[in-house]
């Protein structure tokens, strides 16, 4: 029998579903009847938006064990799978081991990573730029079931033609079968860290990304102004992290976030080979360097040859003028 | 006491170097192949955790890193024992080509049963990704496949005794995980910094012993791997489409203005 449901699991239903998840209900909508999983109760919010994206059948994951521990969150979205066609997630670190890990159990094959998700011939077919973004490569999952990840910004998230009323249920995994499901594995703390500039979105989901690097010699003054004028996220690399001008968090490259924006503009920053891998995928990038010869221009759609400090702040004056 | 460590590491082609698929697999030649940067840390870590034993006890003990992948992969190993790897196992086999996430895993797991059948193995490392396939998921399904403890993206690992502890900053927390050992720990390029291998340790890697086993050493179905065992198929690989030439500003006062002008121009704003 073919399998027709499509499973989301959702990251964060305390409040509003924010973009990335109701992306990932837009995705799913085009694979099958859409069914939404979260570790937490869903808000009166998050229900509404789900109604609104046609999702009819809401699943809570009720667990008496670490649902922060991969093995315990792979165990308990087991049984969720079991008739599924695809599930889809975010492309969370913790998503990708819970996802790796929910392969094994099922047999199911696994797509990190995918930019664009969509059918091929019957089986689910994942799409990403990989090697820094100068190769495409499209790939189907050909076991019944298809595990994905899939990254930010792959759609315009959608509502469905009409609304339905979510009903939830709950699924539960005991505290012996969490226990066994951890493996030995004990989560001794975990501290959330404060989000600083809150007013700003998340970097790895923001669809508009202003990144400063060295040539800011430490002064990001004009990296906020141009990201506050383009309602952007801050990013960085990895040697204004180094020099502690700026949060590990904004670090941006192959081993820092990598991020998908519509629009990418790096202030001072050269562009190594590992800071592209994280940002090179971006679909619009521009660059503001006072160097004429510098690698990133090679991957540029727009280039100021210039001094930061004066470009960017004219460059978020000349947007706001354009917004009053 | 002594302590037997697998470190698994991956051949890769240079990142600097012009990356490319042919019949969709990654090219891994030998001239611009090398060591996934990655899997250097996990390899100075091991010969930390031998250098903070005692005399006998470090002389009892043992880094074996194992590599699957084509022949070319040896160089990967040989930069390894550089880096102060003790004994290296290469696994390759024609079957091998076209091996996903799963299969991969698979046999690297049905390697380090292979090393811990001549005596226990204490722990396994990894590093936090490949620079090629970039999953970040072998270690976790290594894990799995050992039913061993899994803790992943260490930036900072302590072994006491039998216990492994780790902290590690994923997106957005900072967690510390402890697990009895044998366990699976990837850790990321935070943890330690490499050290430039002395020039005793380059000479003594050249003609160190390189153990080769195929999959029928490691009583592995050939349909359990490679293209044949695969759970994804490529459809296609092709270089990105030619980017539009840049458009190129050289600021004489207004660079901010054009800058702008672009991005409503674009539909950007
Ligand atoms: C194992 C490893 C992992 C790494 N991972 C990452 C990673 O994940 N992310 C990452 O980013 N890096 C990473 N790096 C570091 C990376 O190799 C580069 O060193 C780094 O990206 C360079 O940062 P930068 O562009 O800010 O600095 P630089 O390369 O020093 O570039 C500064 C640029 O600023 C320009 N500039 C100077 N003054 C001005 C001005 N007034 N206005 C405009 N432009 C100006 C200069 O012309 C220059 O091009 C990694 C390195 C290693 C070894
Ligand atoms: C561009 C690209 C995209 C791919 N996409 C997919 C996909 O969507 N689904 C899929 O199932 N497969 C995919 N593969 C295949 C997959 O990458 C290979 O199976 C690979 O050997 C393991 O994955 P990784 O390179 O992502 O490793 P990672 O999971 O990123 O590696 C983490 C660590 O595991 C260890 N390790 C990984 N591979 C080996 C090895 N061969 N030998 C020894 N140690 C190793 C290293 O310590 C490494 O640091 C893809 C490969 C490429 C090149």
């Amino acid at each position: 029998m073919t399998r027709t449901i499509s499973v989301v699991l959702l990251d964060d239903v305390s409040g509003a579903l924010r973009g990335p998840d109701l992306e990932l209900l837009t995705v799913a909508r085009t694979l099958g009847t859409v069914r939404a999983v979260a570790f937490d109760a869903p808000s009166d919010a998050a229900l509404e938006a789900l109604g609104a994206y046609g999702v009819a059948d809401v699943v809570r994951l009720d667990v008496d064990g670490e649902p922060h521990l991969t093995g315990v969150a792979a165990a308990a979205l087991e049984p969720v799978v079991d008739d599924a066609r695809v599930l889809l997630a975010r492309a969370t670190f913790a998503n990708k081991e819970v996802l790796a890990r929910l392969a094994h159990l099922t047999g199911a094959g696994l797509v990190i990573d995918a930019a664009r998700v969509r059918e091929h011939e019957g089986l689910v077919a994942g799409w990403k730029r990989v090697f820094a973004g100068s190769w495409d490569v499209d790939s189907v999952v050909t076991t019944d079931l298809a595990l994905l990840t899939v990254r930010p910004n792959a759609v315009r998230p959608e509502p469905a033609a009409t609304a339905v009323s979510p009903v939830v249920r709950v699924v539960a995994l005991d505290a012996a079968a969490a226990e066994a499901a951890a493996g030995g594995v004990r989560l001794v703390s975990r501290t959330l860290h404060e989000v600083s500039g809150s007013a700003r979105p998340p970097l790895a989901e923001a669809s508009v990304v202003v990144a400063g690097g060295r040539g800011t010699f430490g002064d990001f003054g004009p990296v906020e102004e141009l990201a506050d004028a383009l309602g952007a996220a801050i990013g960085a690399t990895r040697d204004a992290v180094d020099e502690g001008w700026i949060e590990h968090d904004a670090q941006v490259g192959q081993t820092g976030v990598t991020i998908t924006p519509h629009l990418y503009i790096g202030a001072g920053i050269s562009g190594a080979p590992h800071h592209r891998g994280g940002m090179q995928a971006s679909e619009v990038i521009v660059a503001v360097n006072s160097d004429p010869e510098c690698p990133i221009f090679e991957i540029c759609d727009f280039a100021v040859v210039g001094d930061l400090a004066t470009v960017l702040p004219q460059a978020a004056a000349a947007l706001r003028a354009r917004q009053a | 006491m002594a302590r037997r460590i697998v470190v698994v590491v991956k051949h890769v082609p240079n990142i600097h170097s012009a990356r490319a698929f042919a019949d969709g697999r990654t090219v891994r030649g030998a001239e611009d192949g090398s060591l996934n940067e990655l899997d250097e840390h996990p390899v100075e870590e091991a010969v930390r955790i031998l250098e903070g034993l005692d005399e006998p006890e470090r002389a009892a003990s043992e880094i074996v890193v194992v590599t699957v992948g084509p022949a070319e992969a040896v160089d990967a190993l040989r930069r390894a024992f550089q880096l102060g790897a003790t004994t290296a196992v290469h696994v390759g086999d024609d079957a091998l080509a076209g091996s996903d996430y799963a299969g991969t895993a698979r046999v690297l797991a049905a390697a380090v049963r292979k090393v811990a059948a001549d005596g226990p193995v204490d722990l396994v490392l990894a590093g936090m990704a490949a620079l090629d396939g970039l999953g970040s998921v072998v270690p976790a399904l290594l894990a799995a496949e050992l039913g061993m403890p899994q803790l992943t993206n260490a930036g900072k690992l302590e072994l006491d005794g039998a216990t492994a502890r780790v902290e590690r900053v994923v997106d957005g927390a900072t967690e510390v995980l402890e697990a009895p050992l044998p366990a699976v720990v990837s850790v990321n390029d935070h943890i330690n910094r490499p050290r430039f291998p002395n020039f005793k340790l380059i000479m003594a890697a050249r003609t160190k012993p390189v153990t080769t086993w195929t999959l029928a050493d490691l009583g592995v179905d050939a349909t359990e791997v490679g293209e044949a065992g695969a759970r994804t198929r490529v459809l296609s690989a092709e270089p990105r489409p030619e980017r539009a030439p840049v458009e190129l500003h050289v600021d004489a006062g207004s660079g901010g203005e054009a800058l702008a002008e672009f991005l409503v121009r674009r539909g950007l704003v």
